[in-house]
């Protein structure tokens, strides 16, 4: 048996074993198996390459490893829960480089490649850029390096057009004159990374959830690129598995903000519509710790809706807490989860189940709001625009149509709040106003650690 | 690249994603980010192209930095990505733990 054909049957098995480490992730029981299955497809595909006859010296290889190894290792261990989403947007962009990189030295290598082979370069080489500075963008967006604001400027989509046109005709340039056109190599390289800025920049704070599935999946139509450079079965098909996974949370996500995809990536959302607040009625209603306990106190079923707001102030251990100390209560205690709820998807549920709430009590959308009539107290933490009746009935809001968790029915709404300051998406909210909604007003750890002290207490 | 070649790779790929649409759409919402960042690992496997570009560069100066980088770009996703989603889901459990009566 000659080595190639070896090298391609353990191909094969490792992506057997992607595949099946992806369908383990169907039940949170199962899923830490699947992905450690998945580690070892990727641990084979690796070692089984280091025996291509085409890899004759090893110490830049291990250079390679040894820098990747550490950062990654350091990065995973480090890394807080709440930052999941800059990790994974950083990861997306690094995905993408990698691409380009192969793309570039296949290319830097061989000067004798065909056409067909050049297409697969430049294709490389676009995919791999406009993912690397777009995925850095949400990064510096996430990350608050720079603003949350969608940033737009006059002219801004014909500039882009522009962009676009020049690099398809540095595509076309490259792939009919690949002799000396190295200079075109570097424009192509150049105006990606230019497009994938342009792209992110214009994309408001609360699309992020979007952006980031997109650039992931992205990342793996990159890697599906880099395979068809190289002509490497194993690298299309996981590129293929990523590309549609990342595909499959985009939808997901759109549809929970009731938004089409070229409605996220064009408009600014969220630049224009500050302010444009609906009607709002009615007067807020202060509370404080202590009538806030009184009332979680007598109540036999509670909700926690929580948002992007548990995440910044850390909150998710105390809500356990008091989670525990209600259903000792005798109360039953529900975690509604919002779709769109945090920077990326299911970064709730990661938090939630950092602070040790078993995932059978995580609440998906569709699964809370039939029951949510029978609910005593709905205590949302750091959720805005997710819990807006305005999406349900006020056509003149921007929100309209987008599916909410409809905290409103239940008999006591708890709205936990640093301020009056509407949300990511600048839209006020009539909730604050509602007769049964009472706010509690402060840093939302804070708030929580006073109600479980009261109840302490007692 | 031959045009039977392509047309094997493209067959390869169409299918992939079929395959792909198919399992991760079995994933459920509380999963969605341990799958993107198990995804981040698997896109890794652009590894597998940089380790054949590292492993044949020669002596070639602007070779070595490409090949050398692309090693370490994507060797950070393929171990960042599958321990940082185990560490993740090491978290999910089914009922509470001990430290919490």
């Amino acid at each position: 048996m000659s080595l190639d054909i070896l090298i391609n049957l353990i191909y094969i098995v490792s992506a057997i074993l992607f595949i099946y480490g992806l369908k383990m992730l169907s039940s949170p029981a199962t899923a830490r198996r699947g992905n450690f299955i998945s580690a070892i497809g990727m641990f084979l595909a690796v070692v089984t390459t280091l025996i291509n006859k085409e890899v004759v010296d090893f110490q830049w290889i291990v250079l390679g490893f040894v820098i990747g190894a550490v950062i990654g290792a350091f990065a995973a261990r480090l890394i807080a829960m709440t930052q999941m989403p800059e990790m994974v947007a950083l990861f997306n962009g690094f995905g993408g480089i990698a691409s380009l990189l192969v793309g570039w030295g296949v290319y830097h290598s061989g000067p004798s490649v065909d056409s067909l082979t050049i297409t697969t370069i430049f294709l490389s080489i676009l995919i791999g850029g406009v993912t690397f500075s777009g995925s850095l963008i949400a990064f510096a967006k996430l990350s608050e390096i720079i603003g949350g604001k969608p940033t737009l400027f006059p002219g801004q989509k014909v500039f882009n057009v522009l962009i676009l046109i020049a690099i398809i005709a540095a595509g076309v340039l490259f792939i009919i004159s690949p002799v000396s056109s190295y200079d075109i190599l570097i424009a192509i390289i150049v105006l990606s990374l230019i497009l994938g800025v342009l792209a992110v920049i214009p994309i408001g704070g609360a699309d992020m959830p979007v952006v980031i599935s997109l650039l992931n999946s992205y990342s793996g139509l990159a890697a599906c690129a880099a395979g068809f450079v190289i002509q490497n079965n194993i690298l299309i098909v996981s590129g293929a598995l990523v590309g549609a996974s990342g595909i499959i949370l985009t939808k997901i996500m759109c549809k929970a903000m009731n938004r089409s995809l070229s409605n996220v990536l064009f408009s600014g959302f969220g630049a224009t519509t500050t302010g444009k607040g609906g009607k709002q009625e009615g007067e807020v209603k202060p509370i404080v710790a202590e009538d806030a306990y009184y009332i979680l106190e007598a109540a036999s079923s509670v909700a926690f809706v929580p948002g992007y707001g548990l995440a910044v102030a850390q909150a998710q251990h105390v809500v356990r807490e008091l989670g525990d100390l209600l259903e000792a209560n005798g109360a039953e205690v529900y975690y509604a989860i919002h779709p769109v709820a945090g920077r990326m998807p299911g970064h709730m549920n990661v938090l939630l189940a950092e602070a040790n709430v078993p995932y059978d009590k995580l609440y998906e959308m569709d699964d809370i709001n039939p029951i949510m009539n029978t609910v005593d107290v709905a205590v949302v933490i750091g959720a805005n625009d997710v819990v807006n009746p305005a999406a349900r009935h006020d056509e003149e809001s921007p929100i309209f149509g987008m599916p909410i968790i409809n905290v409103d029915y239940a008999k006591t709404v708890f709205v936990l709040k640093r301020s009056m300051a509407a949300g990511f998406a600048g839209i006020g909210n009539e909730l604050f106003f509602a007769p049964n909604t009472r706010m509690l007003f402060g840093d939302a750890k804070a708030s929580i650690s006073a109600v479980v002290a009261e109840f302490k207490e007692s | 690249m031959d045009p039977t070649t392509l047309i094997f790779l493209a067959f390869i790929l169409v299918l992939s994603i079929f395959l792909g649409f198919e399992i991760i759409s079995k994933v459920p919402a509380t999963l969605h980010t341990p799958l993107m960042s198990g995804s981040n690992a698997i896109s890794g496997i652009t590894l597998v192209g940089a380790v054949i570009a590292a492993g044949s560069t020669g002596n070639e100066t602007v070779s070595i930095i490409l090949a050398t980088s692309a090693v370490a770009f994507a060797t950070i996703n393929v171990i960042g990505g599958y321990m940082v989603t185990d560490r993740m889901l090491g978290m999910f459990r089914k009922k509470p733990t001990g430290d919490n009566k």
